[in-house]
C-alpha cells in the first residue's frame, strides 16, 4: 500500500471513530443515568416508587412516589399540547399553502425566534406577567398553576410543531394538490382532504416531538407551576399548582447530599424521564420514515 | 380554420395571449375545438402546448406570475369573466396530467374523492365508483381491491384511475397533458384505446409529443411552435398535406 | 352546495389566519415586554458591574463572563467532534447497522431534555470522573446537547455541496479525503457556521444543565480555572426571579438580564441568518 493509501485509511478511521460520537455519548449517557437511579431500589422498593401516590422526600422515613411527578408532568403537557396542537398546525398550513412567499418568509424567522427564546425567559415571563392575569382572570389564589405551564409550554412547543409540520405539508407533490383543484375542489377542500391527510405522518411526528419536548421542559415549569407535588385532579388540576418530573429534578438536586436515597430517587426520576422521551423519539421518527412520497 | 364541425363546436378560444411575468409564451391564439371528438396539440417541447391546455380550465390561476387575456368560451360561456367560478369551471373541465397523480388514499377514494366533494348522496356512491372505474377500462383489473392504496398499482393503472377519477366527475372535457409519456407501451395503448372509447361521450383534448399518437387517436390536430399556432386541421390534412413549411418540417422530423 | 364549499373556505382561511397571527402576536408580546421594561436597567455599568449588596445593585458582568466560557468550551469539543462526525455520514458511512444506529442516537440525543444532560454531567463529570461543579463539566454536558445541533446543521451543509464537484475532482486523481478537503469543505463551511452560531444561542440560554454541575447561585470574583464554579446569565435570572433576596426590587436587575440573554440569542440567530443567505445569494450566482 502507498502512502497516500495508508494515510486515507487512517483519516476514515478516524473519522468512523468522530462519526460513532453520537452513539458513544447516548450509551454513557443511559449508563451513568440508570446507574445512579438503580441505586435507589437498594434501599426503596421499586413498586413503592411506581405506585406511591406521594413524594414526601424529607419525611422520615421518605416516600419517594413517582406518580404525582409523572401526572404533573403529564397533566401541563396535555393542556400545552391541546391548544398548542391546532394553533401549530393551523399556522403551518397558512404558512405553506396560502401565505404569499414574501409573508412567509417573514413568519419562519418569527418562529425561529421564537424557537430562540431562552427557556428562563419563557419562564421568567410566565412568572412576571402571566401568572398574575391568570390569577386574576381566574380568580383563584395563586396564578402560578398546572395552565400558566401548560399556556407557556405550549408557546413553546410551537416552533417544533409548525416547522416540521410546514416540511411535511410543503413536501406533499404539487401534482396531488393539482389533481384535487383539476376536480373542482376548493384550495380548502384540497387542503383538508388532499393536502393534510398526505402530511399526516409528518404531522403526527410533529406532534409527538411538541410532546417531547414540553414534557422535558424544565425551567419554564419549574418558574409557574408553583411546584406542589400533589396528584392533580382532571380538569380541576390545571387551576391548582403542580410538580412535574423535570421541576423536581432541577429544583431538589441542589439541596440533596451526594449518593443519598434522595440523590438516587432524582435520577431515578430522570431515568424515567428519559425513557418517556426516547419512545417518543422513537416513535416520531418511525412516523415520519413511514410514507415518503417518491412521485 | 374549419369550424363547421359535425358535432358543433365546444370550445372557441380567440385572441388568447398568455405571458408568465415577462416571457410572453402564448401569442394571440385563436381555435375552435370540436365537441366529442379527440383534438391533438403536437409541437417541439416548449412551444406552449400545456400552457395553452392549463388555459382550458383556468389551471394557470395557480402561478402568481402568470396573467393571460383574451378569451376562451365552453360550450358558449365566455370563462375568463369575473362571475365564472373556477371551480365550477374545473368540474365541467378536467385534467389528466402528464404523471399520474393518485392521491395517497385507497383506490375507492381517488375515485369517489369528486363526487363526495360535490356532494353526492352517500348510497350513490358506490355505483358512481363502479361506474367511473369501468369506463376508465379499470374495473376489471381492481373490483376485488378497492381498498388498497392507489399508490400500489402499476403507471399504467394509476393513469388510468386518474382518468376514472375525473370521469367521477362527470366533466364535459377531457384535457389530457401526455398522459401516456410516463408509460411503457402496453399501458400506452390501453390509454388510447380508453381514449378512443371516450370520445363518444366526452370531448377531448390531448397534448402529445408523440406524432404517431397523434395520428392514431385525433381527429383533429393543432400545432404549436414557439407560442404560436401555427396549423390546426382535420389530423389526415396535418400530416398528409400540411399548409405551413413549419408544420411539414416537424412532420417530418426535420426538428423537434 | 358549492355556496356552502365557498362559505367553509372563507371561514377556514380566516381562522388560519387568526392562528398564525395569535402565533405572531406570542412572540411580539414577550419581545415587547422583555424589551420594554428591560432597556432602562441596561448601561455599561449592568455590563461591566460585579453584583453589589447581595445581588440587589450593580451588574452581572461575572454572569456574562460565565457564559461567554461555556460557550468557548461547549464550542471547543462539540465543533471539531460534530463536524467530523457529520463528514463521516454523509461521505464514508454506507447504508447499514452502524450508521442506523448512529441516526437513531442523534435523533434521541436531540429529543433528550436538557434536565437529562444535567443528571448525566453531574453523574459523570462532576462525580465520576472529579471535575467537581465547574467550568469544564458544564461545558462538557452543553458540548454533548449541542452535538446534534451540529451534526445535522453540518450534514445539510456538506449535502447542498453538488455531486459534481466531488466527481470533479475524484476524475482528477485526486483522493476522497483530499476532495473533501479541498473542495467539499470549503463550500460547506458557512453551512457549517450558521449551525455552530445557533448552537451557540443554545449555550448562552441553557439553565438546567448548568444548574446540576455547576453553575453558583453568587461569586465574589470571576472563576480563576476550569475547575471552579461559575455564574450565568440565565441562572442568574431564574435566581433573581425566584429566590434572590428581594425579588420585587430587584425586578429591574431581572428584566436587564433578561433582555440581555434575549439580545445574544437573537443576535446569534440574526448573524445565522445572513450568513445563511449571503451564502445562499452567492450559490446561486
Ligand atoms: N410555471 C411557469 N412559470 C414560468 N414559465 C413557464 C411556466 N411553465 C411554462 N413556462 C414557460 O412557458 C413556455 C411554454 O411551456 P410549456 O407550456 O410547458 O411547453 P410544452 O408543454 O409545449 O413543452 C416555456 O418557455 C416555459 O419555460
Ligand atoms: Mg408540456
Amino acid at each position: 500500500m502507498s502512502g497516500k493509501n495508508i494515510r486515507e485509511k487512517g483519516i476514515q478511521s478516524l473519522l468512523f471513530l468522530s462519526g460513532t460520537v453520537a452513539v458513544v455519548a447516548l450509551f454513557l449517557l443511559c449508563i451513568f443515568l440508570f446507574r445512579e437511579g438503580i441505586l435507589l431500589f437498594e434501599d426503596y422498593p421499586v413498586s413503592s416508587f411506581l405506585t406511591n401516590t406521594k413524594w414526601f422526600p424529607t419525611a422520615s422515613p421518605p416516600i419517594f412516589g413517582l406518580l404525582p411527578l409523572l401526572l404533573g408532568s403529564l397533566i401541563v403537557t396535555a393542556g400545552a399540547i391541546m391548544f398548542s396542537v391546532p394553533l401549530g398546525i393551523a399556522a403551518a398550513i397558512y404558512i405553506s399553502e396560502l401565505a404569499n412567499p414574501r409573508i412567509s418568509s417573514i413568519l419562519k424567522p418569527v418562529t425561529e425566534i421564537l424557537a430562540g427564546i431562552p427557556s428562563v425567559v419563557f419562564g421568567f415571563f410566565g412568572l412576571v406577567i402571566l401568572a398574575p392575569v391568570v390569577q386574576r382572570t381566574l380568580e383563584i389564589p395563586t396564578g402560578q398553576t398546572a395552565l400558566t405551564g401548560s399556556i407557556m409550554l405550549g408557546i413553546m412547543a410551537l416552533p417544533t410543531i409548525i416547522s416540521i409540520s410546514e416540511d411535511a405539508i410543503s413536501s406533499v407533490p404539487r401534482s396531488i394538490k393539482e389533481g384535487s383543484l383539476a376536480l373542482g375542489s376548493t384550495k380548502w377542500q384540497t387542503i383538508y382532504r388532499v393536502t393534510v391527510p398526505a402530511a399526516l405522518s409528518g404531522i403526527s411526528a410533529a406532534v409527538m416531538l411538541g410532546i417531547g419536548r414540553a414534557i422535558g421542559e424544565t425551567m419554564t415549569v419549574m418558574m409557574v407551576t408553583g411546584n406542589s407535588a400533589v396528584i392533580p385532579g382532571f380538569p380541576s388540576g390545571l387551576f391548582a399548582p403542580v410538580r412535574t418530573m423535570t421541576a423536581t429534578i432541577a429544583l431538589e438536586m441542589g439541596e440533596v447530599p451526594q449518593g443519598s436515597d434522595h440523590f438516587h430517587a432524582l435520577f431515578a426520576v430522570g431515568s424515567v424521564l428519559f425513557i418517556t422521551t426516547f419512545i417518543i423519539n422513537i416513535l416520531a421518527n418511525y412516523v415520519k420514515r413511514r410514507y415518503r412520497f417518491n412521485l | 380554420m374549419p369550424d363547421n364541425f359535425a358535432n358543433g363546436t365546444e370550445i372557441e378560444v380567440t385572441n388568447l395571449n398568455l405571458w408568465y411575468g415577462e416571457n410572453h409564451a402564448l401569442h394571440d391564439i385563436s381555435i375552435n375545438i370540436p365537441k366529442n371528438s379527440v383534438t391533438a396539440f403536437i409541437g417541439p417541447s416548449g412551444c406552449g402546448k400545456s400552457t395553452f391546455l392549463r388555459c382550458l380550465n383556468r389551471m394557470n390561476d395557480l402561478i402568481t406570475s402568470c396573467r393571460t387575456e383574451g378569451n376562451v368560451g365552453i360550450n358558449g360561456q365566455a370563462i375568463y369573466t369575473k362571475d365564472v367560478d373556477v371551480v365550477d369551471l374545473r368540474k365541467r373541465v378536467g385534467m389528466v396530467f402528464q404523471k399520474p397523480n393518485p392521491f395517497p388514499m385507497s383506490i375507492y377514494d381517488n375515485v369517489a374523492y369528486g363526487p363526495r366533494i360535490h356532494g353526492a348522496k352517500k348510497n350513490a356512491i358506490d355505483g358512481i365508483v363502479e361506474d367511473a372505474l369501468k369506463a376508465g377500462a379499470l374495473w376489471g383489473e381492481v373490483s376485488d381491491r378497492l381498498n388498497s392504496p392507489a399508490l400500489d398499482l402499476s403507471g399504467g393503472q394509476q393513469q388510468r384511475l386518474c382518468i376514472a377519477r375525473t370521469l367521477a366527475v362527470k366533466p364535459e372535457v377531457i384535457l389530457f397533458d401526455e398522459p401516456c409519456s410516463a408509460l411503457d407501451p402496453i399501458s400506452t395503448s390501453k390509454i388510447e384505446d380508453l381514449i378512443l372509447e371516450l370520445k363518444k361521450n366526452y370531448t377531448i383534448v390531448i397534448v402529445t409529443h408523440n406524432m404517431q399518437q397523434a395520428a392514431r387517436i385525433s381527429d383533429y390536430t393543432a400545432f404549436f411552435l414557439l407560442g404560436d399556432l401555427i396549423e390546426f386541421g382535420k389530423t389526415e390534412q396535418i400530416f398528409e398535406s400540411p399548409k405551413e413549411k413549419a408544420t411539414e418540417d416537424y412532420i417530418t422530423g426535420r426538428f423537434g | 352546495m358549492f355556496s356552502n364549499a365557498k362559505l367553509n373556505e372563507k371561514i377556514a382561511f380566516a381562522l388560519l389566519k387568526v392562528a398564525t397571527g395569535l402565533v405572531v402576536a406570542f412572540v411580539l408580546v414577550i419581545l415587547y415586554y422583555i424589551i420594554y421594561n428591560g432597556y432602562s436597567a441596561i448601561n455599561l455599568e449592568f455590563i461591566t458591574d460585579m453584583p453589589r449588596n447581595r445581588m440587589t445593585e450593580g451588574g452581572i458582568y461575572p454572569a456574562i463572563m460565565g457564559t461567554t466560557y461555556l460557550i468557548i468550551g461547549s464550542m471547543a469539543v462539540a465543533l471539531p467532534l460534530g463536524i467530523l462526525s457529520a463528514i463521516y455520514l454523509t461521505e464514508y458511512a454506507q447504508p447499514g447497522r452502524t450508521t442506523w444506529a448512529i441516526e437513531m442516537a442523534i435523533n434521541n440525543l436531540a429529543g433528550t431534555p436538557s434536565v437529562v444532560f444535567g443528571l448525566f454531567g453531574l453523574a459523570m463529570f462532576v462525580k465520576y470522573l472529579g471535575f467537581g461543579p465547574s467550568i469544564i463539566s458544564a461545558s462538557l454536558t452543553l458540548a454533548l446537547l449541542i452535538l446534534p445541533v451540529i451534526i445535522r446543521a453540518s450534514q445539510e451543509a456538506l449535502l447542498t455541496v453538488p455531486k459534481e464537484y466531488r466527481e470533479a475532482s475524484l476524475a482528477l486523481g485526486v483522493t476522497k479525503w483530499e476532495t473533501i478537503r479541498r473542495v467539499v469543505l470549503p463550500a460547506a463551511i458557512p453551512g457549517m457556521v450558521t449551525g455552530a452560531i445557533l448552537s451557540i444561542g443554545r449555550v448562552a440560554g441553557e439553565t438546567a444543565p448548568i444548574l446540576l454541575t455547576g453553575a453558583a447561585y453568587f461569586l465574589p470574583r470571576l472563576p480563576d480555572s476550569v475547575y471552579s464554579q461559575f455564574m450565568a446569565l440565565p441562572y442568574h435570572l431564574y435566581v433573581l426571579a425566584t429566590s434572590g433576596t428581594n425579588i420585587a426590587q430587584t425586578r429591574p436587575i431581572q428584566y436587564g438580564t433578561a433582555l440581555i440573554l434575549l439580545t445574544i440569542v437573537l443576535c446569534v440567530n440574526l448573524v445565522a441568518v445572513s450568513v445563511r443567505s449571503h451564502y445562499r445569494s452567492k450559490m446561486r450566482r
